[in-house]
């Protein structure tokens, strides 16, 4: 069994690192829509991958976060990058392995991977 | 169709999330002698009136507006249903409710309950102001996960912070796989 002991020195080590993530405004942010039909539509392999990778690569900036239904049930898994002062990036029909090529280029380069977005699905 | 059942307990919890609850419970009992397996969550979110709760099984009931239907609870009732179990809700406006469904364990239509850590871990660390509890039971065996007990040798710390989710994710798996012995449900 996991003991709390373990949580107790995670906590003592924490506490000492003064300045925890101020995440609302300097923060990109990941939202995964995980209701019924994102769910269904597999955006549980998604969220992993960006959640993942956020963690592995250490970046401290960026927010993994979920919301629910916007709307465009056809078009789940759903992945919105908003990035502060940049206008919202829309992904849709996503799975793991473009979540992970979104994460490289979009994320760590920055640049939009347009292939993948609503608007190119639109055109 | 949800292709497992933790993607139907993530769905209808993400429900007790939309209802403002503060704590929402999640309870998983195998019960391989009488051959059941009880999946309860219940929450103290803002409840539903008998009116709502008569249409809420109703797939063309929901109550976003962004689209029409409402297929989370009718998916969750259909799988247990499906086994020759049985579904039920519970609700008081402003007390909460509680959501059962009993599945028959061997029946061959019954989902497996499949990565169920992962739709905890996913409840805890997206919605990191909200406590839950967790319980995972088969037969004598059981663990109980309680963010408010974390929450309290945490303090400031938040339970999202990386280090803290990965901590949770071990609690989860490794706490998992003693109560499951060989069993897989």
């Amino acid at each position: 069994m996991k003991s709390l002991e373990e949580l107790k020195a995670i906590r003592d080590k924490m506490q000492n690192q003064v300045n925890l993530r101020d995440e609302d405004t300097t923060a990109t942010r990941v939202v995964v829509g995980m209701a019924t039909c994102g769910i269904a539509a597999g955006a549980r392999p998604v969220l992993t991958a960006f959640s993942d990778l956020v963690q592995q690569k250490g970046m401290k900036n960026v927010v993994v976060t979920q919301t629910g239904c916007v709307g465009l049930c056809q078009y789940e898994p759903i992945v919105e990058i908003i990035e502060p002062g940049k206008e919202k990036v829309t992904y849709i029909k996503m799975t793991a392995e473009k979540a992970a090529e979104v994460f490289e280029q979009h994320i760590v380069r920055g640049q939009v991977k347009s292939e993948y977005t609503i608007s190119s699905a639109l055109k | 169709m949800m292709p497992e059942l933790s993607l139907n307990i993530l769905d209808v919890a993400q429900n007790c999330v939309r209802a403002n609850a503060m704590l929402t419970e999640i309870s998983i009992c195998a019960d391989t002698v009488g051959d059941r397996l009880t999946v309860v969550i219940r929450d103290n979110g803002c409840g539903m009136t008998p009116e709502q709760v008569a249409q809420v099984c109703d797939p063309f009931f929901t109550t976003r507006t962004t689209r029409k239907i409402g297929l989370g609870v009718p998916f969750f009732k259909e799988a247990a249903e499906d086994t020759g179990g049985s579904f039920s809700i519970e609700s008081e406006p402003g007390k909460g409710t509680t959501v059962t469904a009993v599945f028959v364990l061997s029946s061959i239509d019954r989902m497996p309950l499949g990565d169920i850590t992962f739709t905890i871990h996913s409840l805890i660390t997206l919605n990191p102001t909200l406590d839950f509890v967790y319980h995972y039971q088969i037969d004598d065996r059981s663990f109980t996960l309680d963010t408010r007990q974390f929450r309290e040798i945490l303090g400031d710390v938040p339970l999202n912070e990386p280090e803290v989710a990965q901590y949770i994710q071990a609690y989860l798996t490794e706490n998992k796989s003693e109560v499951d012995g060989d069993v897989i449900l």
